[in-house]
């Protein structure tokens, strides 16, 4: 569970570290009180927070030092602009974890591991099987994004 | 012409795999149809009126004649042996199974072709001057820079479910033969002062329901950054783009509720950061993809001249050939627009001869327009007439390229689940009358587009004359535009006023010809004349 | 009278909703009057259809004619190919959507 809000904090209920159903981080799943983006800049012992598909994320970029848990929400899985938020912050250098959470599904997770997220929260559970083979899917990419893959443009040229 | 290599093909394999999961899925009821609908979307699968419905993406409506032969074996196959030929230079097929899907798929597959990405919310197929490689006015081929950001918007990772559907086109050319600037994205291919070659930007342009021209927010990107500005462009939009209202959400309202200089300014700054990401691929990989579209081998000295003395033979090469870069060639254009057909389709049999003649007379390729015609784009002009022989033989030989017509007609009602009125019985009247009256040849260029609903396939917005079905309490209804054009002089048509009835709209195309005729200066055409005097003369005539 | 519609998950093909079964031909449609939603529900559970909906509807001696033009071009096929119809041999059957 997580941790009681403080009295008087713009606290949100992010998701519970039981509801992480995918991780591929080696560190300790901390359990944090995500907070919402204005009350993650106004609290500045806050080290955890949700961001809502309207949420600009480069406003967290000059407190990454702070952030240790980054939760994306995707409300519908049709909102991409969550894959946006996570770029945004692996650009900036942010190494902590980023989760995506809500209506996260398995026909997206490819996509969302390109864009930087380890750690995955879906509202409805994906059978493992089917998570890995659609992680498995793709022999290369064409595009850089916020993983370490080689590109078929840089393995043509290398 | 583009050739995939292994990573090429690998990708295209991978997607036949994932979408035969995704279909077997829905088929054993693992996926709910709202699960489902945007997954098969990105792989071109629409279900509509009748039946799902495939669209095959024809990257920059390049194809060779075994990839033509392969789309003419799909239609005998898995359809009913025809296809149709679409204003995105693509192709799609009417009644497909979705247990079949994935086989055609894979088909493709096969000739290094695909669905990808010819629907949802994402980068859509990339389109281009259908005279490119060949036309005598261009600076340079602006194919290879269409391949590079096809492979790019290939599976983006962050850009596969953005607000709204989004089409780039490119050209290099100031003649604009691809509606670059109602685009979401327009780029032509540019020479700067210094001399070198670059990309200017035109962003926030397109049809539909708002339609708008875009401007140009940025005059020149240097070619090692083109796809790191584009990716600007793209992020902006994805953070902002509306998502609560779908008829918002288009890159061109954002553009138009922040100001161009506005938007152009935000993309600047992410520009200058995504500069330092690696996210451009290397010049090297533009340079290799451009030696695909290196110049086949023209002969030199191919004569010039040919003998005119058929009347009928010399009429279609005055109206479907298009100037070449190469003294003694042509481009063809190979006409759709058959009158009382039905713009844009063509049998198996049509695509098997189209193939094989792209193959004797055009160096193995032919490309789709979005006209919804075909080209050949290198014909010999000593072989034209050997051509039109076999092209008119074939019913293809109409001399009617950019008359009144050649008609873009969207499918309508009687294929689209969207339509609210049917297009093509009304091109097939307009062409009908025409042809009767045989006016067709003095009223010269005359572009006439018609679209089923306000989504606009049909590119009425663009129509010298446009027409736009509507649904007027449950009957189908029309409404007359005037004053459109997509080419580089980009207008948006305006409407004339109170709708008609099917047989209405072809009397008040007619009257608006009429108007044109007695009003004509020397040299006009259509818009140029409705340009000069304006609406009012058409209304009188058309509501008087 | 109401009537049911859909397209077969499979095919694609349009049907209609005969008070057992999906049929081809819009002649054989009942009149599922308030049961649409339950019928719906559970025919698409079953996969035995995809996206139903219910609509308005006319029987007459000619037989069953949807209230919209656009579910008469579902029923019939497209009217610029007559050959592509349920009504092939008939050159004329176009004029009933209108």
């Amino acid at each position: 569970m997580t941790e009681s809000p403080a009295p008087g904090t713009d606290t949100v209920a992010g998701v519970s570290p039981d509801d992480v159903q995918f991780r591929f981080r080696e560190d300790e799943m901390a359990d944090h009180a995500q907070v919402t983006v204005d009350a993650f800049l106004e609290q500045a012992d806050a080290a955890a927070v949700r961001i809502e598909p309207g949420d600009d994320a480069r406003a967290l970029i000059p407190h990454l030092e702070r952030l240790k848990l980054a939760e994306v929400n995707f409300p519908a899985f049709g909102d991409g602009r969550g894959y946006s938020s996570a770029r945004i912050l692996r650009e900036a250098g942010y190494a902590g974890e980023l989760r995506a959470v809500g209506d996260v599904l398995v026909d997206q997770l490819g996509y969302m591991r390109r864009c930087g997220f380890d750690s995955f929260a879906p509202d409805a559970p994906i059978a493992a099987s089917d998570a890995e083979a659609a992680l498995a899917r793709w022999p290369h990419v064409y595009q850089n994004a916020a993983d370490a893959r080689r590109t078929i443009p840089e393995a043509r040229h290398e | 012409m583009y050739a995939y290599d292994q990573y090429d093909q690998a990708m295209v394999d991978a997607r036949v795999a994932e979408f035969r999961d995704q279909a077997q899925r829905r088929l054993d009821g693992k996926l709910s149809e709202d699960q489902f609908k945007p997954l098969r979307l990105m792989n071109g699968l629409y279900l509509q009126l009748h039946a799902y419905m495939l669209r095959v993406a024809v990257p920059y409506g390049t194809l060779d004649s075994r990839q033509m032969h392969a789309l003419a074996e799909i239609a005998d196959k898995y359809d009913r042996g025809y296809g149709h030929f679409t204003t995105r230079q693509n192709i799609q097929y009417n009644w497909i199974r979705l247990e079949d899907a994935a086989d055609i798929l894979a088909d493709l597959a096969k000739v290094e072709m695909h669905a990808i990405q010819t629907s949802g919310n994402c980068i859509r197929n990339i389109s281009s001057d259908h005279f490119a490689g060949a036309a005598a006015d261009e600076l340079i081929d602006p194919r290879p820079y269409a391949e590079l950001l096809r492979q790019w918007s290939s599976f983006h990772p962050e850009f596969s479910y953005l607000p709204r559907k989004f089409k780039i086109a490119v050209i290099a050319s100031d003649t604009d033969r691809a509606a670059m600037k109602l685009h979401d994205i327009g780029i032509q291919i540019v020479r700067n002062d210094a001399g070198a070659i670059g990309a200017a930007f035109y962003v926030g342009g397109g049809m539909g329901r708002t339609p708008m021209i875009a401007p140009c927010i940025r005059e020149f990107v240097a070619l090692d950054q083109l796809v790191t500005y584009a990716e600007a462009c793209l992020r902006v939009y994805n953070r902002h783009g509306r998502r609560d209202n779908k008829y918002k959400a288009r890159i061109k309202i954002l553009v138009h509720e922040l100001g161009a200089q506005e938007y152009a300014a935000q993309v600047e700054a992410e520009f200058a950061h995504l500069l330092d990401q690696g996210v451009e691929p290397p010049l090297a990989e533009l340079e290799r993809i451009a030696t695909f579209f290196a110049d086949p081998p023209f002969e030199d000295d191919a004569a010039t001249e040919i003998d005119r003395s058929d009347p009928d033979f010399a009429l279609w090469v005055d109206r479907n050939t298009h100037p070449h870069k190469t003294p003694g060639y042509v481009s063809a254009v190979i006409s759709l627009k058959p009158v009382g057909g039905i713009p844009g389709d063509a049998s198996a049999d049509q695509m098997h001869l189209m193939a094989e003649l792209a193959k004797d007379y055009s160096f193995d390729e032919c490309r789709v327009m979005h006209t919804q015609n075909i080209v050949l784009p290198h014909v010999k002009i000593a072989d034209l007439h050997a051509l039109w022989s076999k092209l008119d033989e074939a019913g293809l030989g109409s001399p009617n390229l950019d008359t009144v017509e050649d008609i873009i007609a969207c499918p309508g009602l009687d294929y689209c689940s969207l339509a609210n009125a049917r297009s093509i019985p009304v091109a097939q009247k307009i062409q009908q009358r025409f042809a009767d009256s045989g006016r067709t040849a003095e009223l010269g260029e005359l572009k006439l587009k018609i679209s089923g609903c306000i989504n606009a396939c049909g590119h009425h917005h663009a129509g010298h004359i446009g027409i736009l079905g509507v649904d007027r309490k449950g009957t189908e209804n029309y409404q007359l535009l005037l004053g459109g054009s997509e080419a580089q002089d980009t207008s948006l048509a305006k409407i004339t006023g109170p709708g008609f009835d099917e047989d209405g709209i072809v009397d008040a195309v007619e009257k608006a010809t009429d108007v044109y005729l007695s009003n004509r200066a020397d040299g006009e055409r259509f818009l140029d004349t409705y340009r000069r005097i304006g609406m009012a003369p058409f209304k009188e005539a058309l509501y008087d | 009278m109401r009537i049911l519609t859909g397209n077969d998950l499979k095919s694609g093909a349009v049907v209609w909703w005969d008070g057992s079964d999906w049929s081809l031909h819009v002649d054989h449609a009942v009149d599922v009057g308030d049961r649409a939603e339950e019928i719906a529900a559970r025919e698409e559970a079953a996969r035995r259809v995809n996206v139903p909906y219910a609509i308005e509807a006319q029987r007459d001696d000619n037989g069953v004619r949807p209230a919209h033009i656009k579910d008469r071009v579902r029923a019939l096929g497209p009217t610029v190919r007559p050959d592509l119809t349920l009504k092939p041999s008939d050159a004329q059957a176009g004029n009933w959507v209108i």
